[in-house]
């Protein structure tokens, strides 16, 4: 096939300030059951200002080798600088595969690196697979869902996908890992967009949807915003948070960054409880990966019922409070 | 006058698609084609560019003839022009290939000191195809803006990240991004939907961008990214009913979710 000089499966780890995101280890995960398929090694990338805490962390999850690169021009994430040294990389080292988040940026970065390689890159991914050809099977969602495909990029090299956040699980740390650092000096001069100021997302103090165990939904069945009280109780007496369907988002009732499903967040909690939820499949696409899931709805037939392990047919403005009355009961005892 | 091009796209609505039960396939027939709501997001972005600076907006749109509507849609919202990009030789196209033609026709009609999209499209989700048109054009790209102001030739935008937002600085031109927070779209007006039926939208062919364009990057040979297979989720049933009034539920659920340690 001639790819014999294309090695090793790249997995970026995004940071903020200097703290990795949970994706680009989760991708760590993915990454070495890829570099195993190919029978090559999994490497990280750390770009950015503070790289020591990504190269620990790398390390920690599995990590054969780590590229850093390392300067004041990479604190903000910008797509110029980045771009620039993510792909000195790919040029000096050129890699098989290469896995980024698709969060905000890692999309960003992704379009710009596959358009430079002259190659393809896959979004979205939520399965992955190497076929004895050595071709990478991205498997994703489209039509909001209702079709799933998977893609090859058989003729060019590396290969990249991006994978959403929660998507998978954070592989367990690998004790006692030793990984090579290879630090490279690179240094983007020509940024042309410059970050002139940062104002950080308000913190109200509950969990992110995404990082929680437990993830307390609700949909259009709430019927108002106020409504929403009780499932926050109820995700406060699991420990958990609380997330939205779409429908709750467009009435208005909760903000975006709560929305779970394929326009929102994916999740994978231990935990996932959805009230009032009818289960489109644009909903069932960022929760179905959930480890047991309990669907509250009055309607029977609501598709939720098919993905749900367990289903309470009923009016959830009767069972959630029940719900929270049994749990305070409990705990008390 | 500043000149701004908005690229939007002809999408099912994925919210009307239904799964056929028996055959577990797609239902397609019946479905409405609408303009990409985040590429509504962009064209409203473009109006009030126009509105407060003063340009010219130019919408394009790659597909079948069909998707003159959406184009047509752009135009009764206050569009100046709009243009059909259409040739059976980009059938196939991904977003590669698809953001390399789309950039070839942003040449070909340039130059532009303002590109526009939405996000992503709500059909194919990859939010690739408008930045990787930055880069082929080598343009500055400021993706998922919440807002846009304009001063001499410098942008300020505000962008939507998971941490927060950031306020960007960069020279023009530059190729933004815009999501559902970026503004409300206007609704177009009877006088502009009457003018947009009798509008004129010119077709741009593989024919007239032959000078500009590489036809290795085109369609499905050009694309890097193959199908393999495609195949709908199958859902079946095997959830445990909860039975009883919302006590006995409460209480049966809690069980069965210690018994089973998820609590």
């Amino acid at each position: 096939m001639g790819y014999e000089q294309y090695k090793d499966v790249w997995v970026f780890i995004e940071c903020f300030e200097g703290t990795p995101k949970n994706v680009g280890l989760e991708l760590l995960g993915q990454g070495r059951k890829l570099a195993e398929g190919l029978g090559q090694q999994l490497c990280a990338v750390v770009i950015g200002k503070d790289v020591e805490q990504g190269i620990r962390e790398a390390e920690k999850h599995g990590a054969d080798k780590i590229y850093v690169v390392q300067g004041d021009e990479y604190q903000h994430y910008s797509a110029d600088g980045y771009g620039y040294a993510f792909l000195q990389l790919c040029r000096k080292y050129s890699p098989n595969t290469i896995l980024v988040g698709a969060t905000i940026n890692g999309r960003d970065l992704g379009s710009k690196l596959a358009v430079s390689l002259h190659t393809g890159l896959t979004a979205d991914c939520t399965a992955l697979s190497v076929e004895e050809t050595g071709n990478v099977v991205w498997e994703r969602p489209a039509f909001g869902g209702n079709l799933y495909a998977q893609i090859l990029c058989s003729d060019t090299r590396p290969q990249m996908g991006t994978v959403r956040p929660g998507a998978f699980k954070k592989p367990a740390p690998v004790e006692g890992n030793h990984a090579a650092v290879i630090r490279e000096d690179i240094h983007a001069k020509d940024i042309r967009t410059q970050v002139v100021d940062f104002i950080k997302a308000c913190e109200d103090g509950t969990i992110p949807v995404g990082e929680a165990d437990v993830v307390v939904s609700g949909g259009r069945g709430m019927k108002n915003p106020e409504n929403f009280e009780i499932l926050k109780e109820l995700a406060g007496l699991l420990g958990g948070t609380v997330g939205c369907s779409r429908a709750a988002v467009d009435s208005g009732w909760m903000p975006q960054s709560r929305q779970v499903g394929q326009t929102g967040s994916t999740v994978t909690p231990k935990l996932y409880i959805a009230c009032g939820i009818s289960g489109a499949v644009q909903h069932v696409a960022g929760m179905s990966g959930s480890g047991t899931i309990v669907a509250i709805n009055k309607d029977a037939s609501a598709p939720i019922f098919e993905v749900a392990d367990y289903c309470l047919v009923g009016d959830l403005f009767e069972i959630v409070p029940a719900l929270i009355k049994e749990l305070k009961a409990r705990k008390q005892a | 006058m500043m000149k701004i091009v908005v690229c939007v796209k002809q999408v099912p609505d994925t919210t009307e698609i239904k799964i056929d039960p028996v055959k577990n396939t797609l239902i397609r027939t019946g479905v409405p084609s609408i303009l990409n709501p985040f590429d509504r997001n962009a064209v409203e972005t473009a109006l009030q560019l126009k509105d407060t600076y003063g340009a010219s907006v130019t919408v394009l749109s790659m597909g079948p003839p069909q998707a003159k509507a959406v184009l047509r849609e752009a135009l009764s919202m206050g569009a100046d022009r709009a243009y059909l990009i259409t040739d059976r030789a980009f059938g196939g196209s991904d977003t590669y290939a698809t953001s390399y033609i789309l950039s070839s026709a942003i040449r070909h009609l340039g130059p532009f000191d303002v590109v526009l999209g939405g996000k992503q499209a709500i059909d194919g989700d990859t939010g690739q195809t408008a930045p990787s048109i930055a880069e082929h054009l080598d343009m500055i790209r400021l993706t998922y803006i919440m807002s846009m102001e304009i001063e001499g030739d410098k942008v300020i935008a505000k962008r939507q990240v998971e941490e927060g937002v950031e306020v960007i600085e960069a020279r023009l031109p530059v190729l933004c991004t815009a999501t559902k927070e970026t503004n409300k779209p206007r609704y177009a007006t009877i006088r502009g939907k009457l003018e947009s039926l009798k509008a004129e939208i010119p077709e741009l062919t593989l024919e007239d961008m032959k000078d500009i364009i590489d036809t290795t990057k085109i369609g499905l040979k050009g694309s890097p990214t193959k199908v393999k297979a495609t195949f709908t989720p199958k859902r079946t049933a095997t959830g445990v009913r909860i039975e009883g009034g919302p006590q006995k539920m409460a209480a049966s659920l809690l069980d069965c979710l210690k018994e089973s340690k998820v609590l």
